[in-house]
């Protein structure tokens, strides 16, 4: 264990929030790992729990959130013991955030020069220098005349250019850890080829980590190295992209991939589908919470919430069938 | 298999523009052709699926088609009646023939109606009173393979997956002969998305209906679809049978979108064809062929000739320098 230490290593995390039904259970004994450099997807349904774990990563969490234990790690330090003014230093500088729909994610009543000058209000640079820098990413992330274009407004860029500038304005301050929220979701097959060839580029010359959302496996397989698979508020597996795609631990895991129509094979008019619903997370099932819709649930299952079992190097599953496979 | 719908030279356009700012700006027309002179056929049992991106002409043509928007040109045939220039009344009885599935299953389906008033909606507008409301809810949620008591049930407390079978239930109320489904599985979990492929799937092999799919998702289609047509700044470049297209693109755009379509599989991390720039605005219709500036194959015919459509067995591209098709039989 000489390697160096994770940028980010989230440990138990769990998290409720209070709602009139009762404790809503979000995420659950959640472990994730953001080595250095690397690119990470998180892929689950909705529901998962996705959007709360970056939210808690960010701390940014509604008022009726309550963290119930476990921590979340950036460079050693928690960021749940950290003040909200240390926080506040945190975001946008290391820690920078891409959202799914760029035309939310800019004002759209400021130019976006003004908004990309704006940013960078913690730096001790001329008003000119700052303008320059905004030249320069917005040419990086190939706006043509970014010179001209920084008077232009939001809605006089396309989507993609738009989720384009969204992505220069992330990365001004050359972040550590920029995490994308289903950041191609809305936009086309061709543009979406666009930004994931962009996002790996620009991650090649920033030497950042990238904690990458989504609902998409096909967006997994091409860009991550490495792969989250949440259900229910819990990780129920994870590892290398090319191990967990390839011989998935986690009946979960191994359904989800069936279902992604763009891998079955042979035409089919009944294309496979994971019977049931997520349940209901204020009254979570006991035992295993996939185990209402597992095909291969047995006694066991119930009676006892898995643990995270390690099945080969780096891959691990919640599951009871993947004990012992380590070894 | 007879021919169910047939489009021919279908043109739809919008004002964008007054005509003095179209002047001050140079502007040509101040119109924009959302579709430009689309020919489509679909017969009776056939899966058609409509592929394009976002501004493509789709919704359009699909709103133009059961008579939501005004056509400009052309003519739509459904089951060998003209539908393009009848009355109002004549519409709300083609309307009975022909479904739609809006886009986004919670927003189509009203907040303040049960699942109940929503299903039969479709009666009381077209002032079916004989029909037994509650036999009726249980027949077409059934249908869908919703028990009876979400009748009672309001929108928000449907799940996507349950509101699109809502939405499909709708739409059958009427015993239709074609469905248009409009991005049936967008917003939709992939484990949801199946299921609403095979019921649509199930109840065209069980009430003999035509469907008309249109979707960006290249995925969705390969497996539903009989035929398929790729839509580009309102005009189709290339349809043709799905296991064709697929198989051996002629058009080039129609390769670029089918290698734009990750594949869950980091094997499979592929010589993408990444197409330059964006699609580009209907005001300023590129010249010649219209993908030339983003073809990666064009050459400098193509940004001066329009090229002509080429038909070959049951399907048809337009392009000068189609690629490589399926080899031939002998003889052929």
């Amino acid at each position: 264990m000489t390697a160096a230490p994770d940028l980010l290593s989230i440990r138990d995390l769990s998290l409720s929030f209070r709602t009139p039904r009762g404790r809503l259970q979000a995420l659950r004994r959640v472990n994730l790992e953001v080595p250095r450099g690397r690119i990470v997807g998180v892929v689950g349904e909705s529901g998962c729990g996705k959007s709360t774990l970056i939210a808690s990563i960010l701390r940014l969490l509604p008022p009726n959130a309550e963290v119930t234990g476990g921590a979340i790690r950036f460079e050693g330090r928690d960021l749940l013991e950290l003040s909200p003014r240390a926080m506040r230093e945190l975001r946008g500088r290391r820690i920078a955030m891409v959202f799914q729909d760029p035309m939310t994610a800019l004002n759209p009543v400021l130019s976006i020069g003004r908004q990309m000058i704006d940013v960078q209000y913690r730096e001790g640079r001329s008003r000119r220098e700052k303008r320059e820098r905004a030249v320069e990413m917005l040419a990086r992330v190939g706006i043509p005349d970014p010179a001209q274009r920084l008077e232009a407004y939001p809605h006089q860029f396309s989507g993609g250019m738009r989720q384009r500038i969204a992505i220069a304005m992330a990365l001004m301050m050359e972040p550590d850890l920029l995490i994308a929220d289903e950041p191609t979701t809305a936009l086309d097959a061709t543009l979406e080829v666009q930004i994931i060839g962009l996002l790996q580029a620009l991650q090649r010359d920033f030497g950042c980590s990238i904690l990458f959302v989504t609902h998409h496996l096909g967006v997994v397989a091409e860009l991550c190295e490495e792969v989250v698979v949440m259900y229910a508020g819990e990780v129920v597996e994870r590892g290398p992209v090319e191990a967990v795609f390839r011989n998935p631990a986690h009946p979960y895991t191994a359904r989800l991939l069936a279902c992604d129509p763009g891998r079955i094979v042979e035409r089919s008019r009944n294309l496979p589908t994971i019977p049931g619903e997520i349940p209901d997370l204020v009254s979570p099932p006991p035992g295993c919470v996939f185990r209402p819709r597992c095909p291969e649930a047995f006694a066991r299952c119930e009676l006892e919430a898995p643990a995270e079992h390690a099945v080969g190097s780096g891959q691990s599953a919640r599951c009871h069938l993947a004990e012992g496979e380590g070894r | 298999m007879s021919g169910l719908l047939e489009v021919t030279g279908l043109r739809v356009r919008f004002r964008a523009l007054g005509t003095v700012k179209a002047l001050l700006r140079g502007v040509e027309s101040p119109f924009v052709e959302a579709v430009a002179g689309v020919d489509l056929a679909l017969a009776e049992g056939e899966t058609l699926a409509l592929v394009g991106e976002s501004g493509s002409g789709k919704t359009t043509l699909a709103r133009a088609l059961i008579g939501l928007l005004p056509v400009e040109a052309g003519s739509v045939r459904f089951r060998s009646r003209e539908l393009i220039g009848q009355s109002s009344s004549a519409w709300k009885a083609v309307r009975r023939e022909m479904a739609m599935m809006f886009q986004d299953p919670v927003g189509s389906l009203s907040p303040r109606l049960t699942v109940r008033a929503l299903v039969t909606e479709p009666y009381r507008i077209h002032g079916l009173r004989g029909r037994e409301t509650e036999r009726e809810c249980a027949r077409l949620l059934g249908l869908v393979g919703l028990p009876p008591d979400f009748g009672e049930r309001y929108p928000h407390q449907l799940s996507g997956g349950q509101a699109r079978r809502v939405g499909v239930a709708r739409a059958l109320a009427l015993d239709p002969r074609l469905i248009l489904a409009d991005e049936p599985t967008a917003g939709l979990d992939v484990s949801v998305q199946g299921e609403i492929l095979n019921l649509l799937a199930r109840l065209q092999d069980q009430l003999g209906l035509s469907i008309l799919i249109i979707t960006h998702n290249l995925n969705v289609v390969r497996h539903v679809a009989d035929r398929t047509a790729i839509m580009y700044l309102g005009r189709i470049v290339e349809q043709g049978e799905t296991e064709r297209v697929f198989a051996h693109p002629r058009h080039p755009y129609t390769e670029a979108l089918l290698s734009a379509n990750p594949q869950a599989d980091p094997a499979a991390r592929h010589r993408r064809i990444e197409l330059k720039g964006e699609v580009p605005s209907l005001l300023r219709r590129p010249s010649g062929c219209e993908f030339h500036p983003r073809c990666p194959h064009a050459r400098p015919l193509c940004a001066t000739a329009a090229p002509a459509a080429t038909t070959e067995g049951r399907g048809r591209f337009t392009c000068h320098f189609p690629l490589a098709g399926p080899s031939l039989p002998s003889g052929g």
